[in-house]
């Protein structure tokens, strides 16, 4: 059966969020992308994702909300500055896809178990509790948390780590663990003062 | 007194141990110090960033102030790493609203520990965050390695693969679309170096992990690459690289339609077999995939 497929209405477009998108890339850059789509063309997931880097732009600046912050895009990006070493426009586009997973996270509009995003918080939860991470303490709260099943496939690769001793015996801490976090929430409590 | 400090990072403690071990080994048979950054933690990675901007922000400038404190270059093997410490950097130095909140909240929370007891944690100047690849190339430089060769990887082929971040957004010591600075390191110890076009383009990075259905075309088409130019091996300078592309090779190969796997060395284990390093020292023994048609490889000690 074909999908019928969706019209966005006004009633869809969110103005505060426009407001924000562009005020996040800056009015005068955002206004010069001429959505050449250089962005999803260099994209190495773009066949992956719902709405390609482009698409997010355009949407974004037309404050279609819903649609920018529960798609997959921002979850899939891996973080490898394609996008923005060949934007014409300098736009910082991976700078842009961290802004909208926070917001994303902040108002829990992100897909649901989504595993981009729920590895995004253990990792912070066990770096804010260690100081640092143990790939193998990750990787079990991100499995156990985000469904175990799919990650059946990887057991054999597991078994490598564990064989070849890849993986700390000890609970990787800092000594002044205590310091850190008292500094994450210092800088917290600041957070308004600084844009995005 | 060390010449370098260092920061490993955590993949270099776990997964990335023979990096750690081939990094530590080939540095002090060159004669250059490291000395690891006392405390250093987390750099926040990707993650961090989706999660609080201030924060990582935060996170990364406690160890750069930890380093300013040495007096040091700091050396970041990790790709990610040294990325999110030199942008943090670069940040700091840009967005004076930034620099106050952080280095006010640092100096209020946290403390280091010198000749005098414990002080407030500051960064009192700019550190520089060095990679291995441009510490190698433009403070050793490859006439010295070279003379420090005694087992030559005769005629090796060896394609280098070297991911994004160390040449994305910033390329700071190489070439951003056409690096060199490992390509020269291997010629200089005798590996033939087998052009690699995609030597900057995408592993799948932490994807690989959370979603390896969505990533292996990535792995794939770089395993595919190097085979089809008739590389013996692949040399990366990324633990997460050098993970993607050994710990999926099975499903890669698969994938591709290919039998014979790959060995994928950090550029550091190549080095350290030229300089006549016990590949024990260097983490070899940690492959998963065989290496011992690289050992067999390496020229009689001159």
């Amino acid at each position: 059966m074909a999908k019928e497929p969706k019209i966005r209405t006004e009633a869809d477009r969110d103005r505060e969020f426009a407001a924000w998108f562009t005020d996040l890339v800056g009015e005068e850059k955002l206004r010069r992308c001429i959505h050449c789509g250089v962005c999803s063309g260099s994209c190495p997931l773009a066949d992956h994702m719902d709405e390609g880097p482009r698409r997010i732009m355009y949407l974004a600046r037309e404050g279609f909300k819903d649609d920018v912050l529960s798609s997959n895009t921002i979850w899939l990006c891996t973080s490898c500055y394609a996008c923005t070493v060949e934007c014409p426009q300098q736009i910082p586009v991976t700078d842009v896809m961290y802004a909208l997973k926070r917001r994303a996270l902040e108002e829990g509009t992100y897909p649901r178990r989504h595993p981009t995003a729920v590895m995004a918080r253990e990792f912070s939860t066990i770096v804010r509790r260690d100081g640092r991470m143990n790939e193998v303490r990750l990787f079990a709260r991100l499995a156990l948390k985000s469904g175990v099943l799919r990650y059946l496939g990887m057991a054999g690769m597991g078994m490598n780590v564990v064989r070849k001793r890849r993986f700390s015996l000890r609970r990787d801490t800092i000594r002044h663990r205590a310091e850190l976090r008292k500094l994450l929430d210092t800088v917290e409590e600041h957070r308004a003062e600084v844009a995005s | 007194m060390s010449d370098y400090s260092y920061y490993p990072g955590c993949s270099l403690k776990g997964t990335g141990r023979p990096y750690d071990e081939s990094m530590q080994a080939v540095f002090a048979a060159l004669g250059l110090g490291l000395d690891e950054l006392d405390d250093w933690n987390c750099c926040g990675a990707t993650a961090y960033m989706a999660i609080d901007e201030v924060q990582a922000v935060a996170l990364a400038g406690r160890n750069l102030a930890l380093a300013a404190a040495t007096g040091n270059d700091v050396v970041a093997p990790c790709n990610a790493c040294w990325l999110v410490l030199t942008k943090t950097q670069g940040k700091l130095g840009d967005d004076v609203a930034l620099r106050d909140i952080v280095c006010g909240a640092l100096g209020a929370t946290c403390t280091a520990v010198n000749g005098d007891g414990p002080q407030p944690l500051r960064i009192d100047r700019d550190v520089a965050v060095r990679h291995p690849l441009d510490v190698l190339i433009n403070d050793l430089g490859v006439d010295a390695l070279g003379e420090a060769v005694t087992r030559p990887l005769d005629g090796l082929k060896v394609t280098p693969y070297y991911g994004c971040q160390i040449v994305r957004p910033l390329a700071t010591f190489d070439d951003q679309a056409d690096p060199q600075t490992m390509d020269r390191l291997l010629a200089a110890v005798g590996c033939e170096v087998v052009d690699n076009p995609y030597k900057t383009r995408c592993c799948g990075a932490s994807q690989m992990m959370i979603m390896p259905d969505v990533g292996i075309d990535l792995v794939s088409l770089l395993i595919a690459d190097a085979v089809a130019r008739g590389a013996e091996a692949i040399a990366v300078a990324c633990p997460l690289c050098q993970f993607n592309l050994e710990g999926y090779q099975r499903k890669a190969l698969k994938e591709a339609g290919l039998e014979q796997s790959i060995p994928i060395l950090y550029f550091t284990q190549l080095l350290g077999l030229a300089l006549g390093l016990d590949p024990k020292r260097l983490g070899l023994h940690r492959s998963f995939v065989p290496v011992d048609s690289i050992l067999g490889r390496r020229a009689a000690h001159v």
